[in-house]
Order: structure tokens, then sequence, then C-alpha cells
């Protein structure tokens, strides 16, 4: 069932792909569809990284409920980071914080470290364990729960569903 | 359309500028990378937008859907491992910086 899981979602993937790539004539979408069908068909046994994503309605809302949070802060977080570039004082106050994450699967930490990369301000240097090391742009606290907090969690919810 | 389209590639110039502007005022290599990858991001993604709305004749929304989608997964890996490696090298943090964590769990062991 795993297998078969991470095979949908593979040929999925490269489906859409190949679609983006192409226009929508007869002969590309079935050579398109075949061809998606033959890659998963031979490299099946290394798909099993996308083992992890859950395919429920609510995860699928879920996703795009992320995507929707992820754009607002990215475009939050980089006028932030703008301002302080302009300003002439450069009113930074960096460091580099411990956070902690309860995400398992090795996917959603992928996701999880590059979301905080992505959005400027902070940055992951090094992940060991259950923790990340973050480069913070604006350290306001002291500890690890406040750091996570303000960091981590407002994607956690999110991939927790998506990716358990 | 070709309006907007336009408009929205300038906001992404000025991004592209601004994030110019960090690395040249920020003091060590870990807040301009702060400011040097991460602009460029948005930056990026403003201006391929723009590009696909100005000149939505050409059909090439999926293409260009594309290259944001590799933009958004290869640009924050480069950028982590960069940091990364200039940690391992032993590059201090500027002397503004509130604390090391990372720096404080390897001298005492907790790392590796």
């Amino acid at each position: 069932m795993r297998k078969t899981k991470s095979a949908f979602i593979g040929v999925v993937i490269l489906f859409a792909v190949w679609m983006m790539l192409t226009d929508t004539s007869r002969q590309e979408v079935l050579f398109g569809a075949g061809t998606a069908i033959l890659i998963v068909l031979l490299f099946h046994r290394k798909l099993s990284v996308l083992e992890d994503v859950k395919l429920t309605p609510k995860s699928l809302v879920f996703m795009v409920r992320y995507l929707f949070v992820f754009m607002w802060e990215l475009l939050k977080s980089n006028l932030d980071v703008a301002l302080r570039v302009i300003k002439p004082a450069l009113p930074i106050n960096p460091g580099i914080v411990k956070v902690k994450t309860s995400l398992k699967s090795p996917l959603g930490r992928a996701f999880l470290a590059n979301s905080i990369t992505l959005t400027p301000g902070t940055l992951t240097v090094e992940m060991k364990g259950d923790f990340f090391y973050i480069h913070w742009i604006d350290v306001t606290t002291d500890n690890i729960e406040g750091a996570t907090g303000s960091i981590v969690s407002k994607f956690e919810k999110y991939l927790e569903v998506i990716f358990g | 359309m070709e309006l907007f389209g336009s408009i929205l590639t300038l906001i992404g110039s000025v991004v592209l500028f601004l994030g110019a502007l960090g690395i040249v005022r920020m003091p060590d290599v870990y807040n301009r990378m702060q400011a040097g990858t991460k602009a460029t991001t948005l930056g990026t993604v403003l201006f391929l937008v723009g590009i696909a709305l100005g000149h939505a004749e050409c059909g090439c929304f999926g293409k260009i859907l594309i290259l944001i989608i590799f933009v958004l997964a290869t640009n924050p890996v480069s950028s982590s491992a960069l940091a990364r490696a200039a940690h391992s090298a032993g590059i201090k943090l500027t002397e503004r910086s509130v604390k090391d964590d990372l720096k404080n769990d390897k001298e005492t062991g907790d790392m590796r």
C-alpha cells in the first residue's frame, strides 16, 4: 500500500512537470503519461522518501493552506529585512539559536528547514537530532522554547498534518 | 495585464537591488547570506511572475512555474550549505551578535 502510494505520487509529479513543459495535444499527453509510469516502475525502490506524504482530504487542504501561509511569511519577512537594510542605523540583533522540532519524517524536516531558510531573517545552519541551529537576524528570546515558538511553530502545525 | 506584469517585474528588481544593498551593508558572512540569498528568492519569483503576466501570449506559464519551483527548492539548500560550511570553517559572527548556541554546543561536546 505504501509502495503504491509513493508510486502514485511519483507519477503525478512527473506527469505534472511534463504537462507544464509541453502543450496539451493528445500524443504529448499519452507519451508523457507512458514515460512517467515507465520511470516510476523502473525506480520504485528509490521512491520510499515519498511514503511520508499523507493523501487524506485534510492533508490536501492543509497543503494549499501551507502554500498561502508560506507565501505570506515570505512577503512579510522580506519587507522586514528590506526595512532593516534601508535604515541607516542597521537595526540588527543577530545570533544563532537552537530550536526543537517535533516532526519525525525526514521529508517533513527537509521541508521545514527549507521553509525556515526561505523566510528571510532566519537561516538554518545545522541539523542535529531533533534540534535545528538557526541564524536569526533579530534574536528576541533567550531560551529554546521561545525561539521554537516564534520560528518553527507557524510552519510545523501544517507540516505535521501533511507529513505526520 | 501587460502593465501589471511590468509593475511586478519592477518590484522584483527593487527587491533584488535591496538584496545587493544588504550584501554591502551587513557586517558578517551570515547576515550577508540573509540579505543576499533570501531577497533574490522573492525578487526572482516576482520577476518571473511579471514576465509570465506581461507576455501571456507566449503560453509559458508552465515553464515559468517550473522555474519558480526550482528556485524555491534549490536556493535554501545552497545558502544553508554555505552557512554550515562557514561555521565549520570557524568564521566568527559579528561582535553585535547576541548568542551562538551552535558554537557553545560544539565546545561542550553536545554536538558529535
